[in-house]
């Protein structure tokens, strides 16, 4: 016991100053793909998931990338795509629409602003927001909900309880039962034999309640997709109030996307000024 | 070689493949499969390793064909897959059921007829398994002319057939599919007498997602991106396996350099894996300061993953052809002191469990695996090393650098006891050889290339096969190109797909409350069980 005690002590705090200190993740880490205007953007079908598309517009290519898609795997910015795309470093990437989640640009021509979200559906998601917070104050109580996932987005949910995020610190906390939750957090992309679980699960929590998409299956289906065995993300079965891409999310970006979900942090925005154009430097 | 060639039973056709030093033995009746499967695990002393179905209807000889594909058990054997190959008839489809002589052959079977439409004659257990809540009757989704890319409407969730007992004081407990904790999705029906379980029902392939349909017809390269998905603690292994299957179909090998590259991811896996699974271990015991060492531990080689391949769970590591990032001085400076300060963290950690005889109380002689159901059943990876089996794939079906004639050696650790803190042991001696393994992989490291080009589209009608030591046991990958060189069917064989069976067997020494315990001992993944 004593030694128990002793080595307790000695460890000392090893508990995450994020959200308060900004994290840097490591030089390696990929996170969203910044794409270069103007330059020889990739075809769609090098992304194993079709978060790329394209479409032409009075002659000129526009490529868009859908980060709720994305499966952060790196392919489109290898060679010989490397002077087009980069693997930046931000992973504050929760929304609360799809919409917010697209990155457009025009290849081989100058920027164009990623289209504006139309403002009705953006007012509406604030009022959802303010609401949120006016019933839930600053604290959240959430139900975990595996919806058919590869798990590696469950291990990072639970990585949330450990000594290094402990979330609890922020007033959230993972609870046993649908009835003690003010929401739900889903990974996975729903899958039939799932459904019928998913939707009493969410049924049995109190209303309002926040559901939260975690990682690229739940929020689009991911590399799982739409088949017989997968409905292709949360929202293709139940409304969903904030996407958090990742393949899986790290821990970070799950709590940065709860707290968005709060509505005690602002949600990603599409990037309109340079700054958030800027790649990581290597 | 000769041996089994001559002996097998109803054998028409022997020939090498599908590597060269294995063997495909074509039957000319579905009925001799019995008797030549129990040959091949009787006097052969070989493990049912896995069983692909596929559908070859729009070839010239029209029929759905079923490899058995054995592998040998006794320790220093050669590396060998034992195919037996039959034909079977796509209008009656029917094959006799090798479960009551290879019970390994359990849910291969079931999943073989909820997919296929192959009906296993005789099997003891003919439920559904891998489609619930009514899947329409007649069809089979991995069957060719079934279009995999549409939902299948979902029907109200239908009870599940179970075994029932009855008598005074017996109850039934029903447990998920959504559990309290955060952790993957499976049903299971307990049958209890007050605390002692008499019989565990689990239902699992809730996370189904058709992920083998999913892959049929991309290209090979496009593809390797979903079967690094199947599994999340598992993304090293099964990505690895599907490129050594790949590169197989290829004709290529990865450069020297990227095999040892991807034997230290494999080996850094399996140790977040086993930390995290003694703190988990330690959670199921009640044993807090345990869970929150272990989970911290793990914490550590997961940011160091981070800074090595961009991703916690090492994605984006290993690619066909060799590894996509190089371990360069710096990292491999950083990795070698994470892995001291984890082997100091572990070490302490297990003498902490060790010393505390509250701890050791829980698992000592908890959910208990006969060491002859560990054989039955084909269970691999630390569940099959508790119970006295000693087999890894690493040795057994040398991959990565463990290929190369300068090898390291590798200690494969066997216990006898078959409990919950035969797993836990195995697991902190195993995560020791890691680092060890890991040193001397980093030893051996020489400048060279890191990948080698695989030349698109891919020669066709070849098939590949693998067997990766991941962190939970030996994982078995069969893929095959069709003719333009596309994915025709691709197939995983995790080592969850054989222990979970174990799992109910070992709960059922076991009291109720120690389930999670047991659960966390054999520690499983759903999802690549599921696919």
């Amino acid at each position: 016991m004593l030694r128990i005690l002793i080595n307790a002590l000695r460890t000392g705090v090893v508990t995450t100053r994020y959200p308060a200190e900004p994290s840097m993740p490591p030089d390696r880490f990929r996170g969203a793909p910044v794409l270069r205007p103007g330059s020889h953007l990739p075809p769609p079908a090098v992304c194993p998931t079709g978060a790329l598309t394209e479409h032409f517009d009075a002659g000129r290519r526009h490529v868009a990338l859908d980060l709720a898609r994305c499966v952060f795997c790196g392919r489109c910015a290898e060679d010989p795509w490397a002077g087009a795309v980069a693997m930046g470093r931000d992973f504050e990437l929760a929304a609360r629409s799809r919409a917010d989640l697209r990155i457009e640009v025009v290849a081989d021509g100058p920027a164009v602003p990623a289209a504006e979200p139309a403002p009705d559906p953006d007012a509406e998601a604030a009022r959802a927001a303010s609401e949120i917070h006016r019933v839930l104050g600053r604290s959240l109580h959430l139900r975990h909900l595996d919806a058919g996932s590869c798990n590696a987005c469950d291990w990072e949910l639970s990585a949330l309880l450990n000594p290094v995020y402990d979330v609890r610190r922020l007033g959230i906390d993972f609870v046993a039962s649908p009835r003690h939750a003010d929401g739900v957090v889903v990974t996975g992309p729903v899958t039939r034999n799932l459904e019928t679980a998913v939707r009493r699960t969410v049924e049995a929590i109190p209303d309002p309640r926040i559901v939260i998409a975690v990682g690229a299956c739940a929020a689009s289906g991911g590399i799982v997709g739409e088949s017989y065995a997968s409905a292709g993300g949360v929202d293709k079965v139940l409304p969903v109030d904030v996407y958090i891409p990742g393949c899986p999310p790290r821990p970070q970006a799950i709590i940065f996307g709860i707290l968005v979900a709060l509505g005690r942090l602002d949600a990603r925005r599409p990037p309109r000024d340079e700054k958030r154009e800027k790649p990581a430097s290597k | 070689m000769d041996a089994l060639r001559s002996g097998a039973v109803g054998s028409v056709d022997a020939h090498a493949g599908p590597r060269p030093s294995d063997l495909t033995l074509r039957l000319g009746r579905t009925g001799d499969l019995p008797a030549a499967a129990t040959a091949l695990v009787g006097p052969h002393a070989m493990a049912l390793a896995t069983i692909v179905a596929t559908d070859e209807t729009a070839t010239p000889e029209g029929d759905l064909k079923v490899r058995y594909v054995f592998e040998p058990t006794v320790p220093g054997a050669p590396d060998r897959f034992v195919t037996l190959l039959v034909s079977v008839d796509a209008a009656h489809p029917e094959v006799p059921s090798l479960t009551k002589a290879v019970p390994a052959a359990n849910w291969h079977e079931r999943e073989m007829h909820d997919l296929f439409g192959i009906v296993p004659v005789g099997h003891p257990d003919p439920r559904a398994l891998v489609v619930h809540d009514g899947w329409p009757r007649g069809v089979f989704p991995l069957r060719k002319a079934f279009d995999g890319s549409r939902r299948v409407p979902v029907e109200p969730a239908d009870e599940f057939p179970h075994l029932v007992a009855e008598g005074e004081g017996v109850f039934e407990i029903p447990v998920g599919p959504i559990h309290a904790g955060i952790i993957e999705p499976g049903h299971f029906r307990f049958t209890s007498v007050g605390e002692t379980v008499l019989h565990l029902d689990a239902r699992l392939f809730y996370t189904h997602r058709g992920l083998e349909k999913r892959m049929e017809g991309l290209a090979p390269l496009d593809a390797f991106y979903v079967a690094e998905r199947i599994c999340g603690v598992c993304s090293v292994a099964h990505g690895l396996g599907y490129c050594e299957a790949l590169e197989q179909i290829a004709g290529v090998d990865a450069p020297p350099r990227a095999r040892l590259i991807r034997s230290i991811a494999l080996e850094l896996e399996r140790l977040y894996n086993h930390v995290g699974d003694v703190g988990n271990i330690c959670a199921g015991a009640s044993f807090h300061y345990g869970t929150a060492t272990g989970l911290r531990l793990k914490e550590r080689l997961q940011q160091m993953n981070e800074r090595l391949a961009g991703n916690r769970f090492l994605r984006g590591l290993v690619v066909p052809g060799g590894v996509r990032l190089d371990l360069p001085d710096n990292l491999l400076e950083v990795m070698v002191a994470t892995l001291r300060d984890t082997l100091t963290g572990l070490d302490s950690l297990m003498g902490r469990i060790e010393g505390n005889p509250s701890v050791v109380d829980r698992l000592d002689d908890t959910g208990v695996l006969q060491h002859q159901a560990a054989l039955d059943l084909a269970v691999a990876g630390v569940a099959a090393r508790s119970s006295g089996v000693d087999r890894d794939a690493r040795r057994d079906h040398p991959h990565g650098a463990f290929a190369d004639p300068g090898r390291p050696d590798l200690h494969v650790v066997t216990v006898s006891e078959g409990d919950a803190m035969a797993r836990v042991t195995v697991r902190a001696v195993e995560a020791r050889e890691s680092i060890r393994l890991v040193g001397e992989f980093v030893r051996r490291l020489e400048p060279g290339p890191l990948r080698v080009a695989l030349a698109e589209p891919l020669p066709g009608g070849r098939i590949g096969i693998s067997a990766i030591e991941s962190a939970r046991g030996e994982a078995v990958h069969w893929l095959r190109t069709d003719a333009g060189g596309r994915v025709e069917r691709y197939h995983l064989r995790s080592p969850s797909y054989h222990n979970w069976p174990a799992v109910a067997l070992a709960a059922e020494t076991a009291i109720v409350p120690d389930f999670p315990l047991v659960n966390k001992s054999f520690e499983l993944c759903y999802s690549c069980t599921d696919r």
